[in-house]
C-alpha cells in the first residue's frame, strides 16, 4: 500500500511502491494525460511536476512521492492555475501540437520552467531552448514551441 | 472490395504505386461489404443523424437506383452526421498521425457543405469498406495521398449532404430549391426564413442521396486555402486528447511480449516461476511472432508486467539465423554493388572512358528506426464470433484481415476501430501487420488459457526500437562523367539494399525484380543517360518505409552529386540545375526560384564561416527546394537556417503544410546527426532507446521559413515531400565549407 498525492487529492494505491508514478497516474488512477515515451528519462513525454519541479514520472517511484505533492497535465490546464493556463492558451494559440503525443510532457517542462523564472524575468530564446531540451518532439512542432514558450511568458509577465 | 474506378489514370501515380494498383484490383477482398454501412447509425454514439440515405432504404422509398448506385466511398452517410444542435460530425478515411488530415478532410467536406466551422468535430474511421482510398481501393494512409486521393471525394461528399438539405428545407418551406441557398450551417429562404442543419438533418436523411453535384468555384472557397487551427488542439494541449496507448476497457490486462534478441529466434527454455509470483501478473504465455516466438506476460498494468518480463530467464535457439553483422554486411554490399544487377534503367556508358571529368562516389545509408513517440500498441477484445481492435493503424483494411486470419474469423467478423497515433512515419501501415498479429496472439492465447478480457499489448521503448521493420541499410555507388560545361554525358549507378516490398502483398510493385520504392528518385528531372543496376539482398532483419521512403536516400544521391558536378565546372549550383531543368520541369524551376528568393541566396551576405546549400526534389508529386545556411563549429556541421519553397499545387490548409515541411525537414535533418543509425552485431540490434538512437531536440532546430507557390491545381502530397531535399542542401554547404562531398548518413567529418 502506498498514498499519492495528485492534483489536490490523496489516493491510496495498492502498488509496489517502486512503481514509476508513471503508470500509478495512468494504470491505477486513469490519468491517460500523461504519455509514456521512453522509461528512461530520455524523452520528457511523462513529464510531471512534484512539489512545483518537473520530473520524470517514468523513472521516479512513487515511494519518492512521499509527503510531496504531484500534478499532472490535467490540472495544470484545467485548474485555476495561472501560468499552466497561459501555457495552455499559448499552445492553442500557435497551434503547436502535430501528432500530440509529446506535448504534455512539453507544457508540463514549459509551466514548471516559467514558473522557476523570477518575477518579471523574460527568457531568452538560448533559456527557452535549454529549459525544453529534455523534451522530444518527433514530428518537429519545436518552432511552434518555442514561439508558444516565448508568448506565455509574455502573457504572465 | 471496392474496385478503384476504371478511369483511374494510373500514369497519375507515383511509379512505384502503380503496380500496387493493378495488383489491389485482382486481389481478394479485405474490406467490409457494403451492408456494414447500416451499422454506422448506430456507432459513435453521437446521437444525432446520420445524414444521408442508405442503399437499402433508398431502394424501400423507391429512390435507390440513383442512390445505390453511388459507391461506397460516396456516400455521405458513411463520412458526415449532424446533431441536432448542428453539430456535423466529419469521419476521415485515413490515420491521423500527426499530419493534420483529421482537420483537413472536414475543411473540405465542410467547404462544399457550407458547415459552421465552429460546430465542426471529427473522428477516426475503420476498417469499414467505406473509408478506403478512393482511388487504390485499399485502406491505407501513406504515399503522402490523403488530401491528393480525397479532395474531390471530400468535395462531392458534402456539396451530396448539402443538396439533401437543401431539398429538405424546400419540401418544407414548399418552395424551389433554386430560391434556397446555404451559408454557415444552416438554409436561407425567401421572406428571411432559416433554418438550421440541426433541423433538417432528419428530413434530410429519408431523401436520395443525389448522384450528380455541382462543386464550388475554388475563388468561392471560405476555408480551403486559409489558415485554420487544428480541431485538435486544445484537447491535444491539455492531457484530454486519447491515443491507442489510452484504451481502457473494462477488466483490460496489459501484455509485454519478451522478444527474441535476433529476428526469428525460438525459445530452447522457458522459466517462469519468478515471473508468475510478481504481483499482478496473471499469465505467462509463449506467442508465436511473424518469425520466431516470444514470451507474453500479461499483467493489471504496464509495470507488473515489465516486472514480470524481466523476471523471465529465457534461453533462445538462434542455430541456422543468419546474424547480420553491419560490418560484414557494407562489404557484402560493396562486393554485390560490382556486379551486375537488374536494370532499372539502361543507357550507353562508352562516354565515361573519355569524358572531361569523372566522379566516382559511393553512398552508405544506415537502417533507421521510425520511433515514434508513442511505442506501438494494439488492444484486442475477443467476443464469441467477432473481434475489436482498436490500433493506429495506417493500414486498418489489411491489419483487420490478418487479425481476422489469426483469429479464426472472417474479416467481416474483425472491427478495427482506427486510433489517433502518436506519430509512425511508416512504421503502422506495414503489409506484415506485425504488431496487430502479436496483440492477436496473445489475446488468442490468453483466451486459451481462460483470459477472456481485453488485453492492451504494449511495446517498451526498447521493443520499438529494436523490434525490427527500419528504413533499409542502402549503398550506392555512381560513376559520372560531364564535360567542362557540366553537360552530364554518362552515369553508371548501382544500388544495393532490401527490397521493402518483396515477399509482401505489396511484391506486384517488383519490376523486373526493381523495388520502385528504393530506386524513386534517382535520375528525374535531370537529363542523364544513366544506367542503373539494383541488388535486393535478403537479409535477416525485417524493413520498410520510412518517411519520404526511397527519396530519404535517392535525393541525397542525386542532388549532392549535381552539386559536385556544378563546383567541379565551377557553376553557380543553382543556375546549374536551372540549365539542366532546359525550360522543362516548371513546378521544380518555380520551387526552387521561390526558395532562392526568399532566402536571399546570392544576395544577403552570409555571416562568416557560413555557406549557402541547396537542393530540389520531387516526391510524391511535390516538389520541394531547400536552400540553406550552415557552418562548422567544433568539428561538428551545423544548420542554421532552412527557406523552403514547396509546389504541393492548391493548399488546403497553410498552417498544416508549414508544419509538414518544417518538420519533414527536422526529420531530414535526423537523419544527419551523429547517433542516427541502427547497427547490428551478431544479429543483435545495438541501439535501445533514445540515448543511442538520436533523435533531434529543440536545440538542434534551424530556422525554417516555409514557401508556397500559388497555384489552384488540384493538391498533391505534403506528409513526406519535405524531408528529402534538406540533407543534400545542408551536405552542399558543408561541401562548400570543407572542399569535402559527404557521402555518409549521418554525417562523418574526416
Amino acid at each position: 500500500m502506498s498514498t499519492l498525492h495528485v492534483n489536490g487529492r490523496e489516493h491510496t494505491l495498492t502498488a509496489d511502491p517502486g512503481t514509476p508514478i508513471l503508470w500509478a497516474l495512468r494504470d491505477s488512477l486513469g490519468l491517460t494525460g500523461t504519455k509514456f515515451g521512453c522509461g528512461a528519462a530520455l524523452c520528457g513525454a511523462c513529464t510531471v511536476h512534484m512539489d512545483g519541479q518537473a520530473i520524470r514520472s517514468c523513472v521516479t517511484p512513487i515511494s519518492a512521492a512521499a509527503g510531496k505533492r504531484v500534478v499532472t497535465i490535467e490540472a495544470v490546464t484545467s485548474s485555476n492555475d495561472r501560468v499552466g493556463a497561459a501555457v495552455h492558451a499559448a499552445w492553442v494559440k500557435h497551434d503547436v501540437a502535430q501528432c500530440g503525443y509529446c506535448q504534455s510532457g512539453q507544457i508540463m517542462s514549459a509551466t514548471a520552467f516559467l514558473k522557476s523564472l523570477p518575477k518579471g524575468k523574460q527568457p531568452s530564446a538560448a533559456d527557452i531552448d535549454a529549459a525544453m531540451a529534455g523534451n522530444i518532439c518527433r514530428c518537429g512542432t519545436y518552432a511552434r514551441i518555442r514561439a508558444a514558450v516565448a508568448e506565455a511568458a509574455r502573457a504572465i509577465a | 472490395m471496392f474496385i478503384a474506378s476504371p478511369t483511374t489514370l494510373t500514369h497519375e501515380m507515383p511509379r512505384a504505386l502503380q503496380h500496387m494498383l493493378a495488383r489491389e484490383q485482382a486481389d481478394t477482398p479485405t474490406a467490409l461489404p457494403r451492408r456494414s454501412f447500416l451499422k454506422l447509425a448506430g456507432i459513435g454514439g453521437l446521437g444525432g443523424f446520420a445524414l444521408g440515405a442508405f442503399p437499402q432504404t433508398a431502394t424501400a422509398q423507391g429512390a435507390g437506383a440513383a442512390a445505390s448506385a453511388l459507391k461506397p466511398t460516396e456516400q455521405p452517410s458513411a463520412f458526415v452526421q449532424i446533431a441536432p444542435s448542428g453539430e456535423v460530425t466529419v469521419t476521415i478515411n485515413r490515420l491521423d498521425f500527426g499530419q493534420g488530415v483529421q482537420t483537413a478532410l472536414p475543411m473540405i467536406l465542410a467547404e462544399e457543405l457550407d458547415a459552421n466551422w465552429a460546430q465542426v468535430r471529427s473522428r477516426h474511421g475503420s476498417n469499414d469498406g467505406a473509408y478506403v482510398d478512393p482511388r487504390f481501393g485499399m485502406h491505407l494512409t501513406g504515399g503522402s495521398n490523403s488530401i491528393k486521393h480525397s479532395f474531390t471525394q471530400y468535395r462531392e461528399l458534402g456539396a451530396r449532404a448539402r443538396a439533401m438539405l437543401l431539398s429538405a428545407a424546400a419540401a418544407r418551406w414548399n418552395v424551389d430549391v433554386a430560391q434556397l441557398r446555404t451559408e454557415a450551417g444552416q438554409v436561407l429562404g425567401p421572406n428571411s426564413r432559416k433554418a438550421s442543419y440541426g433541423e433538417l438533418a432528419e428530413a434530410a436523411m429519408a431523401l436520395p442521396v443525389p448522384e450528380k453535384v455541382v462543386l464550388k468555384d475554388p475563388q468561392h472557397f471560405r476555408l480551403i486555402g486559409h489558415a485554420t487551427p487544428r480541431l485538435d488542439g486544445r484537447a491535444k494541449s491539455s492531457g484530454r486528447q486519447d491515443f491507442g496507448i489510452d484504451v481502457r476497457l473494462p477488466g483490460q490486462l496489459t501484455a509485454l511480449v519478451a522478444r527474441p534478441p535476433v529476428f526469428g529466434a525460438r525459445l530452447a527454455a522457458v522459466n517462469d516461476s519468478a515471473a508468475r509470483a510478481i504481483a499482478g501478473v496473471k499469465a505467462v504465455l509463449r506467442v508465436p511472432l511473424g518469425k520466431g516466438e516470444g514470451v507474453a506476460v500479461l499483467a493489471e498494468g504496464y509495470w507488473p508486467a515489465k516486472l514480470g518480463r524481466d523476471a523471465l530467464q529465457l534461453q533462445w535457439a538462434t542455430d541456422g539465423l543468419e546474424k547480420v553483422d553491419t560490418d560484414r554486411q557494407l562489404a557484402q554490399y560493396r562486393e554485390l554493388a560490382s556486379q551486375p544487377g537488374a536494370l532499372a534503367f539502361d543507357a550507353d556508358m562508352a562516354p565515361l572512358a573519355t569524358a572531361a571529368h569523372r566522379i566516382d562516389a559511393e553512398f552508405v545509408f544506415p537502417y533507421l528506426a521510425h520511433a515514434a513517440m508513442e511505442p506501438l500498441n494494439c488492444t484486442v477484445r475477443l467476443g464469441p464470433d467477432r473481434a475489436d481492435l482498436w490500433v493506429g493503424s495506417q493500414f486498418p483494411g489489411s491489419d483487420g484481415a490478418a487479425a481476422a486470419s489469426v483469429l479464426g474469423l472472417k474479416p467481416e467478423q474483425v472491427k478495427v476501430n482506427v486510433q489517433m497515433a502518436g506519430g509512425g512515419f511508416g512504421r503502422r501501415g506495414n503489409p506484415a501487420s506485425d504488431f496487430v498479429i502479436l496483440a492477436c496472439e496473445v489475446a488468442k492465447a490468453a483466451r486459451a488459457v481462460g483470459l477472456a478480457v481485453p488485453i492492451n499489448t504494449q511495446w517498451s521503448r526498447e521493443d520499438d526500437m529494436q523490434g525490427g521493420y527500419y528504413r533499409p541499410m542502402h549503398l550506392h555507388r555512381a560513376r559520372v562523367g560531364f564535360d567542362e560545361r557540366g553537360n552530364l554525358l554518362a552515369w553508371d549507378h548501382a544500388l544495393v539494399g532490401q527490397s521493402i516490398v518483396s515477399g509482401t502483398f505489396f511484391e506486384g510493385m517488383l519490376k523486373n525484380g526493381v523495388d520502385g520504392t528504393a530506386t524513386e528518385g534517382l535520375r528525374d528531372p535531370y537529363p542523364v543517360p544513366m544506367r542503373l543496376s539494383v541488388h535486393h539482398p535478403k537479409l535477416n532483419v525485417p524493413v520498410l518505409w520510412w518517411r519520404s521512403v526511397g527519396s530519404t536516400h535517392t535525393a541525397f544521391v542525386m542532388e549532392t552529386l549535381i552539386d559536385e558536378v556544378a563546383r567541379t565546372t565551377r557553376q553557380d549550383p543553382v543556375a546549374y540545375r536551372m540549365r539542366l531543368f532546359d525550360g522543362k520541369h516548371p513546378r521544380h524551376r518555380t520551387a526552387l526560384q521561390l526558395a532562392v528568393e526568399k532566402s536571399g541566396y546570392g544576395k544577403k551576405k552570409l555571416a562568416a564561416g557560413r555557406a549557402w546549400g541547396v537542393a530540389v526534389h520531387e516526391s510524391f508529386e511535390t516538389v520541394v527546394a531547400c536552400v540553406v545556411e550552415a557552418s562548422v563549429q567544433n568539428g561538428q556541421p551545423v544548420l542554421h537556417r532552412v527557406t523552403a519553397g514547396v509546389h504541393c499545387n492548391l493548399v488546403v490548409n497553410p498552417l498544416t503544410v508549414e508544419a509538414q515541411v518544417q518538420g519533414a525537414v527536422l526529420m531530414g535533418l535526423s537523419m544527419c546527426l551523429p547517433g542516427a543509425a541502427i547497427t547490428l552485431k551478431d544479429g543483435v540490434v545495438q541501439q535501445s532507446n533514445f540515448g543511442d538512437f538520436v533523435v533531434p531536440r529543440i536545440t538542434d532546430m534551424p530556422q525554417i521559413a516555409v514557401h508556397t507557390v500559388p497555384s489552384a491545381d488540384p493538391p498533391t502530397g505534403m506528409g513526406e515531400p519535405g524531408l528529402p531535399p534538406l540533407a543534400p542542401a545542408f551536405a552542399n554547404a558543408i561541401a562548400r565549407l570543407t572542399g569535402k562531398p559527404l557521402r555518409e548518413l549521418p554525417f562523418k567529418l574526416a
